[in-house]
C-alpha cells in the first residue's frame, strides 16, 4: 500500500501555477527523487507535502489519513505531520550544540532527559557524528552540518525524511560521500525518501524511482534506467542523461516494440514506445522523435551515417566527440580515440528509442 | 516503550486536532490588540477632537484650520526645515557611516561612540547648548573674546539654524541604519567591481551607492519622520524669531487656551501624522521595489586603503565631531560654571554653586532622576515584551491588518510629543468601564512612553526577524514544535541582541525625554526633562544648564558601561558596536 498519496494537487501563487495537477503515490520505504530545472516546482511540491504551503486544489493524504484537502477543509500542520525535512541551508539552530539540535523533537514531545540522551546518542552514531555533541554548529563542516540536519530528523523517527536540495552547497567530493552516507541511511532504517534535486547524476544513483517535473507538471515517473532508455517525450529526453533526440520521418513497425528508422543514408534499428507504436496517425507526420544515447553510437568507417568532428573532450577513460551530421544535427559520441577538429568520421548506431516528440501542453 | 507511543501519537490526528492547531495559529492577529490599545486608540481619541463638535459630526474645525494661512506657512515651514535638516544628517551621517565601515581609519570605536552621543541628547538641551554657545550673552566666547556684539541677532534664530541643529540631532540615526546595511554587504561584490576596473567615483556611485541604498532609504525616511516631530529645536530657536512650524504651532495654540483649542490642535495634528504617514510609505514603496539580498561572506571588514588621505579625512572627521559635539558641550558647561547668567565666565569667578543647588538643595533633581530611571527601565522591558511577538506577526504573517499597524506605530513617535501627550490625557483622564484616571500619575507618562517608543523597539526585532532564514523556524515546525514552542525556543533566543539593542535605545531615549512629559507631568512626578524645561522657562538657565550637564555625564557613564561591557555580551546588544 502506497504511503503518501498526492492527487491532482494544485498550487498557484498569484498568477503564476507551480504546481499544476500533480498526482504521484510513493510506497512505504520507497526512495523517491523529485527531478527538475529550477522553478519546475519541484521545491513547492515537497513544501506542500510537509505542510508549510497550502494546496488550491487536491487531496494530499499519509498512510491513507487526508493532511491537505482544501475542499473539506483539511489542513494539518507541518508540526503535526510527522514528517521530517533536511533544507538546503540544513537549518541548524545556532544557539543550540548539536545534541540540542539533534534532540530538539523529543524535546518538544516531552520526553525525559535519560530517553532523549540515549536516542540522541544512537542517531549521532548513525551519522558517525558522537564526538561533536557539544559542538556549536557554527564549528562543524557543511558536510557534518548536514549530517546533523539528517540526525535531527531521524531522531523522530519520521514518516518519510524530505529532503530539498540536501548536497547543494557542499563540494563535489563531499557529495559523494554524502550520497553515500543517504543510501546507507536508507538502507539501514528503511525510511521513506522524498529528495529534491535538479542534479540528474544525484537522481539517479540514489532514487528508487525518479519523477522528472517541468513547469509544475510530472512528466515521467519511473525507475531510473526506465527514464533513461525510454523518456517518455522530449523534455525527458533532453533532461536526463547526454544524448540527442533527433526528428525523423520515416518508421517501420516491426513486432516487440522494434523499428527500424532512417537517419540520412543509414537505417537505423530502434525501440518504439508502444504508445506510438499502436497509433498510426502519430507516425504520418513529423513529430516523432530518435533518442540516441552516446553509448549506443561507434566511430567506425564503414559505418553509413557520415559527419565532421565538431569537437573533441578527453573525459579520463575515453573521449566525447560532438559530430555534426549533414543534415546539420550534432550527435555527442564516445570515442577511444582522439578526433582532429573537422576530420570526417563514420558512425554506426546499435540502438535508439523512438517517442512522440511533441510536447504535450494540454495535459 | 512509552516513549515510543508518544511518538506514535504524535502522527496526523482527528480533524478536531487540526482545527486546534489552526486556531492557535489565528490567536496570533490578536497580539495586536495592545498595539491598538497603546498606539491608535489615543490617536483615534484625539481624531474624534477635530471632527465632532459637542457629539455632532462636523468639518468646522478641519475647514478652518485649513483655511488659516498660519497652517500652511508653518506646514512649508515644517517641511522646509524637516527637509534641510534631513540633506544635512544624510551628509554627516553617511559620511561617517561609508569612512567607518569602509576605510582603512584608525580609532573607529571612539569614532563610533562619539558620534551616537548627540542622539542621546535631548533636542532642547542641544539647542540650549548651542545657543549658549554663539550668542551675544555666550559664556565661553565671552570667556575667549571672540561673542558678537550685545544686540546683535542670534544667527541660530532662523529657518537654517533649526534645520542645522535637526541635521546633527539626528544624523546618528542615519550612521546608525546605514552602518547596519553595510555591515552586510560583502567583500566580493566591491572587489568584483574593482577587478571589473570600477575606480573611485564609479566604485562609489554604481556599485557601494546602490547597495546600500535600503539602508540609506531607511535612514533618511526614519530621519525625516524624527526631524517633523521635533518640537525642542524649532521651539528653542523659532519662537524668538517668530517662526513657527507644526509642532510648535500647535504648543503656541495650546498655549492660547481657547474653546476651540483640542479641536483645531487634533485636525493640526492629523496634519503632521498625514505627512509622517506619507514619509514612510514612501519609504516602504521604495524599499519594496528593492530586493537586494546580499550573497557572499558577510562579517570580514572590508578596508579600502586611503593612503596618504587617511590623515586629512581623520582630521576632518574628528573637527566635525568637535563642532557638533565638544564645542556645544563646552559652552553648555561653561553656562553651568558662570555665578550668574550673563556674567563673563572667567578662570576667577567660576563656580560650582550651581551643580551644588541641584543635586543637593533642591529634592527635585534626584526624584527626576528617580522618575525618569524608572519609567525608562520599565518602558524598555515592556516594550520588549510586546516587539517580539508583535515583530513576527509582522514578518512572518503579513496581512492587510498588520501593514496597517506597521504604519500606525510610526504615527505616535512621528507626532509632536505634546500631541500625544493631549491625547494621552483625553483618553486615560478616565478610563471607560473601569473608572480609574491615570491623569497625575506616573502610570500616564508610562503609557506615553510605550506609544512613543514602540517603534524604537520594534524595528530593530522586525529586522532581525526578516533576515532570520525562514527554514530555521520550518525546520522546528517540522520537528513538532507549535508556534509558541517555535517563538520561545528558536525565533527569541536569535532575535535576542536585537532586542536589546532595541530595549537599549528605548531606555536611553526615553530617559533623556522632554516633551511628552511636559504636559502630562504633576507635583512629585516630574521627569529630568520637565525638570530642565521648568527651570529654563523661569529663568534658571544657569541650574537648568547644571542639570542638563548632569544628565550628559549620566548618559555618557551609562553609554561607556554598555561599551565596556560589550565584549560579554553577544554581539549585536550595544546598537553602535560593530
Amino acid at each position: 500500500m502506497a504511503d503518501i498519496n498526492l492527487s491532482r494537487i494544485t498550487k498557484s501563487f498569484g498568477d503564476y501555477r507551480a504546481v499544476n495537477q500533480v498526482s504521484l503515490d510513493i510506497a512505504d520505504g520507497e526512495f523517491v527523487a523529485l527531478l527538475g530545472p529550477s522553478g519546475c516546482g519541484k521545491t513547492t511540491l515537497l513544501r506542500l507535502l510537509a505542510g508549510f504551503e497550502e494546496p488550491d486544489g487536491g487531496v494530499i493524504s499519509l498512510g491513507g489519513q487526508a493532511v491537505a484537502d482544501p475542499a473539506n477543509r483539511v489542513m494539518v500542520n507541518p508540526e503535526a505531520r510527522n514528517l521530517g525535512i533536511v533544507f538546503q541551508s540544513y537549518a541548524l539552530w545556532p544557539h543550540m550544540s548539536v545534541a540540542r539540535n539533534v534532540g530538539y523533537p523529543l524535546e518538544v514531545r516531552g520526553l525525559g532527559r535519560a530517553e532523549r540522551d540515549a536516542r540522541i546518542a544512537k542517531a549521532l552514531a548513525t551519522v558517525a557524528l558522537e564526538p561533536y555533541a557539544d559542538r556549536n554548529p557554527t564549528e562543524l563542516s557543511g558536510g557534518q552540518r548536514q549530517r546533523v540536519a539528517l540526525a535531527r530528523c531521524l531522531v523522530m523517527e519520521p514518516r518519510a525524511v524530505l529532503l530539498d536540495e540536501p548536497l547543494a552547497n557542499l563540494d563535489v567530493h563531499l557529495r559523494e560521500t554524502m550520497q553515500q552516507a543517504f543510501l546507507d541511511f536508507h538502507r539501514r532504517t528503511g525510511a521513506t525518501m522524498i529528495y529534491v534535486t535538479h542534479d540528474q547524476a544525484e537522481a539517479m544513483a540514489m532514487a528508487d524511482r525518479i519523477a522528472v517535473m517541468d513547469r509544475g507538471r510530472i512528466r515521467q515517473m519511473a525507475a531510473p534506467e526506465t527514464l533513461y532508455r525510454e523518456p517518455a517525450d522530449h523534455m525527458v529526453a533532453g533532461f536526463v542523461g547526454a544524448g540527442a533526440v533527433l526528428p525523423i520521418d520515416d518508421v517501420a513497425i516491426h513486432d516487440a516494440g522494434r523499428c527500424s528508422v532512417r537517419l540520412g543514408d543509414a537505417a537505423i534499428q530502434a525501440r518504439i514506445c508502444q504508445k506510438v507504436a499502436s497509433n498510426s496517425d502519430m507516425r504520418n507526420g513529423r513529430d516523432l522523435g530518435l533518442c540516441l544515447r552516446p553509448e549506443d553510437i561507434w566511430v567506425d568507417d564503414a559505418g553509413t551515417l557520415r559527419g565532421s568532428v565538431e569537437d573533441c573532450v578527453y573525459l579520463g577513460g575515453r573521449f566525447r566527440l560532438m559530430v555534426r551530421l549533414d543534415g546539420d544535427q550534432i550527435l555527442p559520441v564516445y570515442a577511444t580515440k582522439r578526433a582532429r577538429i573537422g576530420e570526417a568520421v563514420g558512425l554506426v548506431i546499435s540502438d535508439g528509442w523512438v517517442f512522440d516528440r511533441t510536447e504535450d501542453e494540454a495535459a | 516503550m512509552q516513549a515510543v507511543s508518544r511518538l506514535r501519537g504524535f502522527v496526523p490526528g482527528t480533524v478536531r486536532q487540526m482545527a486546534g492547531n489552526r486556531s492557535s495559529d489565528r490567536l496570533l492577529p490578536w497580539l495586536l490588540v495592545p498595539v491598538f490599545v497603546i498606539s491608535i486608540l489615543p490617536m483615534a481619541r484625539l481624531a474624534i477632537e477635530g471632527v465632532f463638535i459637542g457629539g455632532v459630526p462636523s468639518t468646522d474645525y478641519i475647514r478652518d484650520v485649513l483655511g488659516n494661512s498660519t497652517t500652511w506657512r508653518a506646514t512649508t515651514n515644517s517641511l522646509y526645515t524637516a527637509g534641510l535638516g534631513t540633506i544635512i544628517s544624510l551628509l554627516i551621517g553617511g559620511a561617517f557611516a561609508f569612512l567607518v565601515a569602509l576605510t582603512d581609519i584608525r580609532a573607529k570605536a571612539v569614532l563610533v561612540f562619539c558620534f551616537m552621543i548627540p542622539m542621546m541628547i535631548p533636542p532642547q538641551i542641544t539647542a540650549l547648548a548651542w545657543v549658549q554657545l554663539t550668542g551675544p550673552s555666550s559664556a565661553l566666547l565671552n570667556a575667549i573674546g571672540m561673542a558678537p556684539a550685545m544686540g546683535s541677532p542670534q544667527p541660530l534664530y532662523s529657518a537654517e539654524g533649526i534645520a542645522l541643529l535637526l541635521g546633527i540631532q539626528h544624523a546618528s540615526i542615519v550612521f546608525l541604519t546605514l552602518r547596519a546595511n553595510l555591515r552586510l554587504l560583502p567583500r566580493e561584490q566591491i572587489e568584483a567591481a574593482r577587478l571589473a576596473g570600477a575606480r573611485g567615483g564609479r566604485l562609489w556611485w554604481q556599485i557601494i551607492l546602490p547597495l546600500t541604498s535600503p539602508g540609506l532609504i531607511a535612514g533618511t525616511a526614519m530621519a525625516f519622520v524624527t526631524a517633523l516631530g521635533n518640537f525642542g529645536i524649532p521651539a528653542m530657536l523659532g519662537i524668538p524669531a517668530n517662526y513657527s512650524t507644526l509642532p510648535t504651532l500647535i504648543y503656541q495654540k495650546l498655549a492660547g487656551f481657547g474653546p476651540s483649542v483640542l479641536g483645531e490642535v487634533s485636525v493640526l495634528a492629523m496634519l503632521i501624522g498625514a505627512i509622517a504617514i506619507c514619509g514612510v510609505a514612501l519609504h516602504h514603496r521604495l524599499l519594496g521595489k528593492r530586493d537586494y539580498r546580499l550573497m557572499g561572506m558577510v562579517g570580514r571588514p572590508l578596508d579600502i586603503r586611503l593612503g596618504a588621505r587617511r590623515s586629512l579625512v581623520e582630521i576632518v572627521l574628528w573637527a566635525v565631531l568637535i563642532a557638533i559635539l565638544v564645542v556645544p558641550l563646552m559652552g553648555l558647561i561653561a553656562t553651568a560654571l558662570v555665578p550668574a547668567f550673563g556674567v563673563k565666565l572667567s578662570l576667577s569667578n567660576y563656580s560650582f554653586d550651581a551643580f551644588y543647588e541641584v543635586l543637593f538643595v533642591q529634592p527635585s533633581t534626584i526624584r527626576a532622576f528617580h522618575n525618569s530611571f524608572m519609567l525608562s527601565v520599565g518602558a524598555a522591558v515592556t516594550l520588549v515584551a510586546i516587539c517580539l511577538p508583535l515583530a513576527y506577526v509582522i514578518v512572518r504573517r503579513p496581512t492587510r491588518l498588520t501593514h496597517l499597524v506597521n504604519l500606525m506605530v510610526e504615527v505616535p513617535y512621528a507626532l509632536p510629543g505634546v500631541v500625544l501627550a493631549i491625547a494621552c490625557i483625553l483618553l486615560f483622564i478616565r478610563i471607560p468601564v473601569i473608572n480609574i484616571s491615570l491623569y497625575g500619575t506616573l502610570g500616564i507618562i508610562f503609557v506615553a512612553y510605550l506609544a512613543r517608543f514602540l517603534v524604537i523597539a520594534l524595528r530593530p526585532v522586525m529586522n532581525s526577524f526578516s533576515q532570520l532564514d525562514p527554514a530555521l523556524e520550518e525546520a522546528a515546525q517540522a520537528c513538532g514544535a507549535g508556534v509558541g514552542r517555535r517563538l520561545r525556543d528558536i525565533l527569541l533566543p536569535l532575535a535576542a541582541p536585537s532586542a536589546a539593542a532595541g530595549a537599549l535605545l528605548v531606555f536611553l531615549t526615553a530617559f533623556n525625554e522632554l516633551t511628552v512629559s511636559a504636559l502630562l507631568w504633576s507635583s512629585g512626578n516630574e521627569t529630568l526633562g520637565v525638570l530642565i524645561f521648568n527651570l529654563d522657562d523661569s529663568g534658571d538657565t544657569v541650574l537648568a544648564s547644571a542639570v542638563a550637564v548632569v544628565v550628559v555625564i549620566v548618559v555618557i557613564t551609562l553609554m561607556t558601561c554598555f561599551q565596556l561591557a560589550s565584549r560579554r555580551l553577544p554581539k549585536g546588544v550595544v546598537p553602535w558596536q560593530t
